[in-house]
């Protein structure tokens, strides 16, 4: 038990999937000019993550290695990862066409979410079974949504603030979030990793 | 909160220097009507009232000049004798300097009483509602400031159930001290007016809530409702706002108004001591609310003190009465400092919600410049109903107007502590004002929008209709055409075989 | 080869078919969008957006074929409704928030010829042939097309007049 909890904490905080691996920065820009998208957003990705990572451990272990197809890895897990998105905007379309129209674009773009990728990847490099598999990629996910929702937070203050002309825009928000992965880089004081 | 307040006292509010002495030991003087007075039809909350003399007619003083129009309004009445010169459009007594329509008076100097006033020498043997029918008759709105029409407060909170009748005698804004000195000249006619708002309103008890920086006032009230066990006076902190009507009730009743409703919610009514003297005025003797005490004060005034001054008398008789200036005037406010209005120039008249007039002078108005916002929270701790003024202005100023109604920006009170408190001197309760203001052209437009909706889809079915009828008459044309054209050739065959047979039987055989 | 190209195959079929039957049950009516667009708008089918009346503005906005600022008598206020409605960021620089309009007769050019009375989609327009129109203000959205109807250009849009009622206290100029 104690140790799915430093698995969560250490993937969703020491190793944060955004701001220490630099993974899926595009929504991170893209949809955190409001709270609310953020967490929609986050809810999307994270539901992606967590599905996406079991398909890809199970085409992993059951389809590609018994078969020696390992060169097929990224076609494989992408199609899963598509497939898996293309559920997930059908669902939100149906269920809150408002989340669908404020996510725009960045829905269908869960799919070259590089931290999805990245994190389906990552479980076969670490080898771990799929409980941990699927643990790993949702505390990735936390971290994910944690990140967006904090930084969507700022940008909404930043918002209402003067910025100086030069500055106003991305460049504050690029800043902005430059200073958050600085303090997110103190978490690796936690020093949990290694235990 | 709560507990807080109990260990430390009341934390909202401000503390500004009071300048109330020397015009509240003043003694009150009585304004004559000047030459012309300029009676206001929208003195008023709610929609104006519509004119029912004529130019040129002869009124009286207590004549009826206007009726109220609609559910919420109140009627308006001659505050002396003479003739009506005019009904056309005068500069409001508001910062806007916009024209609102008024009654011009000629005075003809005898300020004789009309004959019609219904003088009761029992009010109490009436029926309860016939004490607000008069004080509608009487034109009498809510003396305070918000000039809401006293007979529908009274008629509604019966309606309602309400217990206690909170009277404030708060007069928390610096500079006035009307109520104050009507408190210590009239205390026997407050507390009957007191009496017959408790008997129109069937409420058991009224408190009269004075702050304590008032104490001759408290001493007189006491000394008259003395003799009646239902009405009590009671001391108050002074501190602004205490005046206002959450803050007062708070304090007396221990009870907290919810966000959004009236003070009948948690069975209270506030009405301001000014008003009980107008609903006695109107309930006894009849009188409608024709003049009013009002404060003339300021740095620029030469004799500063308490003034009854009739209804539409322009503001600058009412100063050269107050004995004129005694330097030039910087700025002029109607009303107090701190929620008054200011005004454009001195020739616009007094209304029935005028508490004061100040003209400010020299110190009183240091224009200060603005500054950057510091995060200091003064005006969060500063904010009577317990709001983040700070953040209401930067979403304000971000022009978040939803975002700022999400911080509360509905209960704001407009009291003026946060801007007052400042350290920035950012105009923190114009923003609101502002943003109030284009929220409710905003709901106005939706409103606009709606009932244009409606024409159009009226026209839309207008048309169709049309289309349809036409379509009809034209296919009935049709019809009948056809018939016609059926009949005529059946007619033709006939004739064709009439002519037939006559041909035949004309044939030669 | 054979092994992978056929696994591919069969993995991407069944993804396929796992779709097919979600898209089956997901299956979004798409009107049901629209119609709350519609809402929105001013209702008045006044036609300047260029679309056929406010429901086809409406599935224009709906398809993100027409711009959320096309309505001119609904404004800024509708352009703002609308995004919020979508949760899109909205580029109002473009829009020029004059306040609202109506509009009014010129009684001296006014020739009484009734066109423009049948251009008005609310029936603000009052008049006989060969008098003089009027407007009813109340009923007037400055939708501006009884305008182009008018031949002697005695229509036209005013803002409309500030009454003591409706004063808004003006923003104050903001030194930061």
């Amino acid at each position: 038990m104690s140790e799915l909890l430093l698995l969560l904490i250490s993937t969703a905080l020491v190793n944060n999937v955004v701001l220490i691996k630099f993974l899926g920065l595009c929504p991170i820009m893209g949809v955190s000019r409001s709270l609310d998208s953020a967490i929609g957003m986050g809810m999307a990705t994270t539901f992606v993550l967590t599905l996406a990572a079991a398909a890809s451990w199970m085409l992993e272990h059951w389809l590609l290695m018994s078969l020696g197809l390992g060169f097929l890895r990224i076609l494989t897990f992408i199609l899963a990862i598509a497939s898996v998105v293309q559920f997930t905007e059908m669902f939100i379309k149906k269920t809150s066409p408002g989340l669908y129209q404020s996510l725009g674009i960045y829905l269908p773009l869960i799919t070259t979410n590089c931290a999805v990728l990245g994190v389906a990847l990552l479980n076969v490099q670490q080898g771990y079974g799929l409980f941990w598999s699927i643990a790993y990629a949702f505390g990735s996910a936390v971290g994910f949504t944690l990140v967006l929702m904090i930084f969507a937070g700022l940008r909404e203050r930043i918002a209402l603030v003067k910025v100086p002309a030069a500055f106003s825009g991305a460049p504050i928000a690029f800043i902005t979030i430059s200073l958050l992965a600085l303090a997110f880089m103190g978490f690796s004081g936690l020093n949990i990793q290694e235990q | 909160m709560g507990l807080m307040e109990k260990f430390f006292g009341l934390s909202w509010g401000i503390h500004p220097k009071d300048h109330k002495r020397p015009a509240a030991d003043a003694v009150t003087r009585i304004m004559p009507a000047p030459e012309r007075l300029y009676v206001s039809l929208a003195q008023h909350l709610g929609a104006p009232a519509l004119p029912s003399v004529l130019v040129g007619q002869r009124v009286k003083k207590g004549d009826l000049l206007a009726n109220p129009q609609g559910s919420v309004s109140a009627a308006i009445h001659a505050p002396t004798s003479g003739v009506v010169a005019a009904i056309g459009e005068i500069p409001a007594p508001h910062p806007s300097g916009l024209p609102v329509l008024a009654v011009t008076l000629a005075a003809d100097g005898l300020d004789e009483w009309s004959e019609a006033l219904e003088a009761t020498p029992d009010p109490f043997a009436l029926a309860p509602d016939e004490i607000s029918r008069r004080v509608a008759a009487a034109g009498v709105v809510g003396m305070g400031g918000a000039t809401f029409p006293s007979a529908l407060k009274l008629a509604s909170s019966r309606k309602a159930g309400v217990t206690t009748l909170i009277m404030n005698g708060g007069e928390c804004e610096p500079y006035l001290s009307c109520d104050d000195r009507l408190m210590r000249d009239e205390a026997d006619a407050i507390i009957d007016g007191i009496r017959l708002m408790l008997y129109a309103t069937g409420a058991s008890a009224a408190i009269v809530g004075i702050e304590n920086n008032k104490p001759e006032a408290i001493a007189a009230m006491q000394a008259a409702a003395q003799a009646y066990s239902e009405v009590s006076v009671r001391s108050i902190p002074a501190r602004y706002p205490m005046g206002s009507e959450k803050q007062l009730v708070q304090t007396l009743t221990g009870k907290e108004i919810p966000a959004g409703s009236l003070p009948a919610e948690v069975g209270v009514v506030v009405h301001n001591v000014g008003t009980a003297k107008a609903v006695r005025a109107a309930a006894r003797y009849g009188q409608p609310l024709v003049s009013r005490l009002l404060t003339v004060n300021g740095g620029a005034v030469k004799h500063p003190g308490n003034i009854v001054v009739p209804i539409g008398a322009l503001v600058e008789d009412v100063l050269a009465f107050a004995g004129g200036f005694s330097a030039t005037p910087g700025r002029l406010v109607m009303g107090g400092p701190m929620m008054g209005m200011s005004l454009p120039h001195a020739r616009v008249p007094v209304v029935k919600g005028s508490s004061g007039i100040l003209a400010l002078a020299g110190a009183e108005l240091a224009d200060r410049e603005e500054g950057a916002c510091i995060r200091c929270g003064s005006c969060v701790r500063a904010c009577p109903m317990g709001l983040l003024p700070l953040e209401m202005a930067r979403h304000i100023q971000g022009d978040d107007l939803k975002g700022a109604v999400k911080l509360g920006l509905k209960d704001c009170i407009a009291c003026g502590c946060c801007a007052y408190v400042c350290q920035s001197h950012i105009p923190l309760v114009q923003y609101f004002a502002y943003a109030k203001g284009t929220l409710a052209a905003e709901d106005r437009a939706k409103l606009h929008a709606d009932a244009t909706k409606k024409l159009a889809l009226a026209r839309g079915e207008r048309l169709a209709q049309e289309a349809r009828e036409k379509a009809e008459v034209a296919a009935r044309r049709k019809a009948e055409r056809e018939a016609a054209k059926l009949a005529e050739a059946a007619a033709k065959t006939a004739t064709a075989a009439t002519v037939k047979t006559v041909e035949t039987e004309g044939a030669p055989a | 080869m054979l092994v992978a190209i056929s696994s591919l195959t069969i993995l991407g079929a069944a993804f396929g078919l796992i779709l097919g039957i979600a898209g089956r049950f997901l299956a979004v009516e798409a009107d049901a969008n629209v119609a709350e667009i519609e809402a929105l708008m001013p209702g008045t089918n006044c036609g300047q957006c260029g679309f056929p009346g406010c429901s086809g503005a409406a599935a224009a906005i709906a398809a993100g074929e027409a711009a959320l600022t096309c309505c001119a008598p609904g404004g800024k206020a509708v352009a703002v409704a609308l995004a919020e409605k979508l949760g899109v960021s909205l580029d109002l620089s473009g829009v020029a928030n004059e306040g609202p309009k109506v509009a009014g007769v010129a009684e001296d050019l006014c020739i009484g010829c009734c066109r423009c009375i049948k251009s008005c989609p609310t029936d603000a327009i009052l008049g006989a042939p060969k008098q003089i129109h009027n407007v009813l203000k109340e009923a007037c959205t400055g939708c501006a097309a009884c305008v182009e109807h008018c031949p002697t250009e005695a229509l036209l849009l005013h803002p409309v007049p500030v009454t003591l009622p409706h004063w808004v206290m003006p923003r104050p100029a903001a030194a930061f």
